[in-house]
């Protein structure tokens, strides 16, 4: 596991339903694209996160595949509908085979 | 403030011609920064009793930059600095050292310390010399905590000076230039008008007689170190005021001082106070 | 060690060849091969899909972009110019308040970078926009 990862969400606290709300998500991650070298010349092996998963009560809102050309530190925004009160999980899914995750509480009215 | 104010002469049509068809790197023209939608920059400001008969206004380095560098800086969940603000975090609440101290021990919370990032480098009576941000947090560490302390330029050490720099954002600088520091100062403000390298450059050469020209394709700023440290796109990191300083003596091919040296320090005391009256921003957001 | 010039030369070529990343091409697919794994083939229409990115980005690191095409299952996102065209493919599922996103990419250089949409019909949207790339100051 790369070192230092920290994943940060941002979701409104509350919102009516049936909604689009605004969600963004930042991880530190170096995303090592496989095409740099090191001091002696040797290639430093691909460290990305290669998916993401943004769900909203079990249902899928963004499903992402990422490529090398993704920057350090992945950033997503994008829009969710929320038709009740309930959990955002997000997902990320790292080359070396760790899963990082958190969750947002939204509260619908 | 008008574009052409920026530019003289000759300058404004070379600038023209490289600028054709690009708007993003327009300086000036109404533009603000208010970070999180609270906390008001000033960006812009009448430069400093001593530095005006060189330059009439000082601008954070922020003005020169894209319209979607600026947006990055302008909210806290889009600003990547912000990351190892919060690794700052955790580091301030964490015990180090062999006293069983965390830096809240002393300091409760980093709020607390709002005020350093603005004020420093600053003279220290005990030690008899002027402090920078970096050798206090080595001081608490060795002195109080009975801690290893940080690297100077090290990935903690950033952390940290983020962290401390993020509290006092929107309060003006205001380094004290006279008294007991102001001999330092002086050693400053000498070396930041001494040509360097190959290419004799002085910092003045760049930043004050060229600040809103080209180089290559780039804006060169004031180079203001308000918004320090600094998430660089393109190091995709923080990047500190002595790393800065060195990389810029660096690019005149010339031999350069080493980070958390008395010239650099020296030297970010006098920069620091070219800046005084534009807000603290640091983590700040710059190519 | 002694080189012939023709072994420095062999040397350079081979140098260069790692730097500008074509063997990786021989594993990665190349632009088109891309968009046709995407597509099948299909002819994309260039209505109904926006992409925002910057026609000059400070630093090719660190590119903002924003995609959006209503109503879409999927938006693949390419760099023409890169030494892996891939950049990212946003699947959009039923709780998606928009079928678009934003996100930040890297650029080797000037190139266009390209969006193409799938809809639920089978049909295709392309958009194309060039992004130049700044070449930094003294310390590039």
């Amino acid at each position: 596991m790369a070192d230092n990862v920290t994943p940060r969400v941002r979701v409104p606290r509350d919102a009516s339903a049936g909604d689009s709300v605004s969600v963004r998500t930042l991880i530190s991650h170096p995303m090592e694209s496989g095409q740099r070298r090191d001091g002696d010349g040797n290639l430093i092996p691909r460290s990305i996160i290669n998916r993401f998963t943004c769900d909203f009560n079990g249902q899928n809102v963004i499903d992402v595949t990422l490529e090398p050309a993704i920057s350090t530190n992945p950033y997503f925004q994008f829009d969710a509908t929320v038709p009740e009160s309930g959990t955002f999980q997000f997902t990320w899914y790292d080359d070396d085979g760790s899963v990082y995750e958190e969750t947002a509480e939204i509260t619908v009215t | 403030m008008r574009k052409t104010s920026l530019f003289g002469g000759a300058a404004v049509a070379a600038v023209a011609i490289a600028l054709a068809g690009a708007t993003s790197a327009d300086i000036g023209d109404d533009e603000e920064l208010i970070v999180n939608g609270e906390i008001e920059m000033i960006i812009e400001t009448a430069a400093p009793e001593h530095l005006q008969d060189r330059l009439s206004t000082i601008y954070s380095g922020w003005v020169f930059r894209s319209d979607e560098t600026q947006a990055m800086q302008a909210d806290d969940f889009d600003n990547p600095g912000m990351i190892f603000v919060d690794q700052g975090l955790e580091a301030f609440e964490t015990v180090m050292g062999t006293e069983g101290q965390s830096c809240a021990s002393c300091h409760e919370n980093a709020e607390s310390l709002s005020e350093v990032r603005s004020t420093y480098p600053k003279w220290d009576e005990e030690r008899g010399l002027v402090q920078t941000v970096e050798m206090q947090i080595i001081e608490c560490q060795t002195e109080r905590m009975g801690a290893e302390p940080y690297g100077y330029d090290s990935q903690d050490m950033r952390n940290m000076t983020a962290l401390i720099s993020s509290v006092g954002r929107g309060i003006p600088v205001n380094v004290a230039i006279d008294g007991p520091a102001q001999e330092t100062w002086e050693q400053g403000r000498e070396i930041y008008y001494t040509r360097f390298g190959q290419l004799e450059l002085s910092c003045a050469n760049c930043h004050e007689d060229n600040y809103g020209n080209l180089i290559r394709a780039d804006h060169l700023s004031q180079g203001q170190i308000n918004g320090f440290p600094t998430y660089r796109l393109r190091n995709a990191g923080l990047v500190s005021i002595h790393n800065r300083f060195r990389g810029c003596i660096r690019d005149t091919r010339g031999e350069t001082f080493s980070v958390g040296s008395p010239e650099f320090v020296a030297l970010e005391l006098y920069v620091a106070s070219r800046g005084n009256g534009l807000t603290v921003e640091g983590p700040s957001v710059r190519n | 060690m002694d080189l012939s010039r023709r072994q420095f030369v062999g040397t350079g070529l081979v140098a260069a060849a790692a730097f500008f990343g074509l063997p990786s091409i021989v594993s990665a697919a190349t632009l088109e091969e891309a968009i046709a794994a995407f597509t099948g083939g299909a002819e994309a229409g260039s209505d109904g899909i926006t992409l925002i990115a910057p026609e000059i980005a400070e630093n090719g690191n660190t590119v903002p972009i924003e995609v959006d095409a209503p109503g879409a299952e999927a938006i693949m996102v390419l760099a023409a110019g890169n030494p892996n065209p891939d950049v990212c493919t946003f699947n959009f599922g039923p709780l998606a308040g928009r079928q678009g996103c934003a996100t930040r990419i890297r650029l080797a250089g000037e190139q266009d970078v390209i969006a193409i949409a799938r809809m639920p019909d089978g049909t295709f949207k392309q958009a194309r926009q060039n992004v130049r790339v700044t070449i930094g100051g003294c310390g590039g």
